[in-house]
């Protein structure tokens, strides 16, 4: 037999160019969005109160329309003193908090109960499709009605509006697991718990927190709208008594904390998903 | 790694399963009689197909596409549900699948993989040691995706050796390997099967690998056991051997590809027809 290759092991490409050992790779044009920036989901952010900085300072934007950024963090500041943000931002944290919570809970059993038994599906998704229908800010009155302007009409507001993307996502997660996991499933012989907990869970995971993060969106929306319907506590009535004086600086630090809450609440998140989601490998890595 | 068999084997034993390492041809650990499966009105994939696999041997089944080869595979295992049909099977306690795709849970690490459903304490030892046995001790951690398409599919072997099968069925699990890492599994599968000795019945398109892998050739046509060849070549199976080819030349006759006109293929195995349905039916 012959020896057809005997070229010199180097290739033509470096051997070409002066510099030898440059290296000279050709690298393709990556079509994925490349590495991950550090910090970079506060650059936005950062660029939008920079903008608002520089609006303000040169007059541009009028005091009166929105309160420079100074003025806002000066309000911050007496309001933290005197201790009425804390006390606001704890009520509606609560409030959010359970809201989510009770929402969350309920989204995910309806969604294992319809995604995973056909007559579950036929009682449950129907019903949720038409809540989904109706908006849960349009269902305010009636809940005013069944429970009164309390804590508790609050609470199950905001957790109609989570139930639904969390219920939509996980139930589409769900379904979207290979089918042959579940043959494979079978020929080990687990049985249905099992199945559950190693199969469905980490599966519908991706989808249930992408819900999530639709949920968390949600829940502050909900929050916003029944935080100004007779209330004596939380952001929302801080930011109701401030708008029926005119102080706009006021305003402004509860829109600032609203969304700061969104912004801290989707980080959360979506961390969360990324240490969970380990297992992928997909665009976002 | 003869240390590890041992070990496993007396484990099994301590947990009372019977035939762990079952005696090679003892008894019967497949019996099909008289089975028919068709998917809709208009024709069966299985006619009145008749099969026994003694315990311990190595079955190897080709046929054309669409010959039913997996049809019979999904009835052993369990798994056809959306089919009619009628017949009569016996399958041992024990049944472990290899897939033609790995079929290992993305979001479980590979010894999890391996110990996925597998009860008792002692769980991930057994696990430790079957992915050893296959060699990818040190990737216990690895997430699937992390291994190359052959360490997967060894993996989806540790899956099924761990629960000490009586019958292992493996419908084409080189099938989307390249040829290198074939011949790979080639060695490892023989080593495992000679070990622990299942009874395994194999689903190929590849004539070759069907003769060095098993101890019988089965060529399934139109439902039913068509061919059905002990193949005899003691000792290395290699392509070389005049026998090898002879087998090959038949098989692939009996699969309706005619090889180039070669006068040394004798009439031996003309008569294996007639000789194996005879056996068959016995």
């Amino acid at each position: 037999m012959t020896i057809l290759d005997s070229r010199p092991r180097t290739s033509p490409r470096t051997a070409g160019t002066s510099g030898a050992d440059v290296d000279q790779r050709v690298v393709r044009r990556r079509l994925g969005p490349g590495r991950r920036i550090p910090f970079g989901g506060l650059v936005g952010v950062v660029v939008l109160v920079a903008c608002w900085c520089v609006g303000s300072a040169t007059g541009l934007i009028d005091p009166r329309t929105l309160s420079e950024p100074w003025t806002v963090a000066a309000t911050a500041r007496g309001l933290v003193e005197d201790g009425r943000l804390q006390e606001g931002l704890a009520v509606s944290a609560v409030r959010a908090g359970l809201g989510l919570a009770l929402g969350i809970a309920v989204g995910v059993v309806l969604a294992v109960v319809a995604g995973l038994s056909r007559v579950g599906e036929s009682l449950v998704d129907g019903p949720v499709q038409v809540k989904r229908s109706i908006p849960s800010l349009a269902l305010i009155p009636l809940l005013i009605v069944w429970f009164g302007i309390g804590e508790e009409m609050k609470v199950i507001t905001i957790a109609l509006g989570v139930l639904v993307p969390v219920y939509i996502h996980t139930h589409h997660g769900l379904r979207s697991i290979d089918g042959r996991y579940a043959e494979l499933a079978e020929t080990v012989g687990i049985g249905r718990w099992e199945f559950l907990r190693t199969v469905v869970a980490p599966g519908a995971l991706p989808g249930f927190l992408l819900g999530l993060r639709f949920a968390v969106t949600s829940a502050l929306l909900a929050l916003v709208v029944v935080e100004q319907v007779n209330t004596t506590s939380g952001i929302g009535y801080l930011v109701t008594l401030a708008s029926s004086y005119g102080q706009t600086d006021v305003i402004v630090v509860g829109l600032v904390v609203y969304a700061a809450l969104g912004l801290v609440a989707d980080g959360v998140v979506r961390m969360i998903s990324r240490k969970a989601l380990t297992w992928r490998r997909t665009l976002d890595d | 790694m003869a240390t590890h068999a041992g070990r496993l084997s007396e484990e099994t034993a301590d947990a009372g399963v019977e035939q762990a390492v079952p005696a090679p041809a003892s008894g019967h650990a497949v019996q099909v009689q008289d089975l028919h499966r068709s998917f809709n009105e208009a024709g069966g994939v299985l006619n009145g197909l008749d099969l026994d696999i003694a315990a311990g041997e190595f079955v190897a089944l080709i046929g054309r596409s669409g010959s039913g080869k997996s049809t019979l595979l999904r009835a052993l295992a369990g798994l056809d549900r959306d089919v009619t049909g009628s017949g009569a099977i016996r399958v041992p306690e024990q049944v472990s699948v290899v897939f033609q795709d790995s079929r290992l849970l993305p979001w479980r690490r590979v010894l999890d993989n391996v110990t996925l459903g597998l009860g008792g304490r002692d769980a991930r030892d057994r696990g430790r040691l079957a992915l050893a046995e296959v060699g990818l001790e040190g990737r216990e951690k690895a997430w699937p995706h992390e291994l190359s398409g052959g360490e997967q599919q060894r993996a989806a072997l540790a899956r099924s050796l761990v629960r000490e099968p009586q019958l292992l069925l493996a419908d084409e699990p080189f099938g989307a390997l390249d040829a290198l890492t074939r011949l790979r599994m080639h060695t490892l599968l023989r080593r495992l099967c000679e070990r622990h000795r299942p009874a395994v019945l194999l689903i190929t398109h590849d004539v070759d690998e069907a003769i060095v892998l098993a101890d019988r050739v089965i060529v399934l046509d139109d439902g039913v056991v068509g061919t059905d060849v002990r193949v005899d070549l003691d000792g290395r199976r290699v392509q070389a051997d005049p026998r090898f080819a002879e087998l090959r030349s038949h098989l692939l006759a009996q699969l309706g590809v005619e090889e180039p006109a070669d006068d040394s293929v004798d009439s031996r195995y003309a008569g294996s027809r007639g000789a194996g349905a005879a056996r068959v039916s016995a």
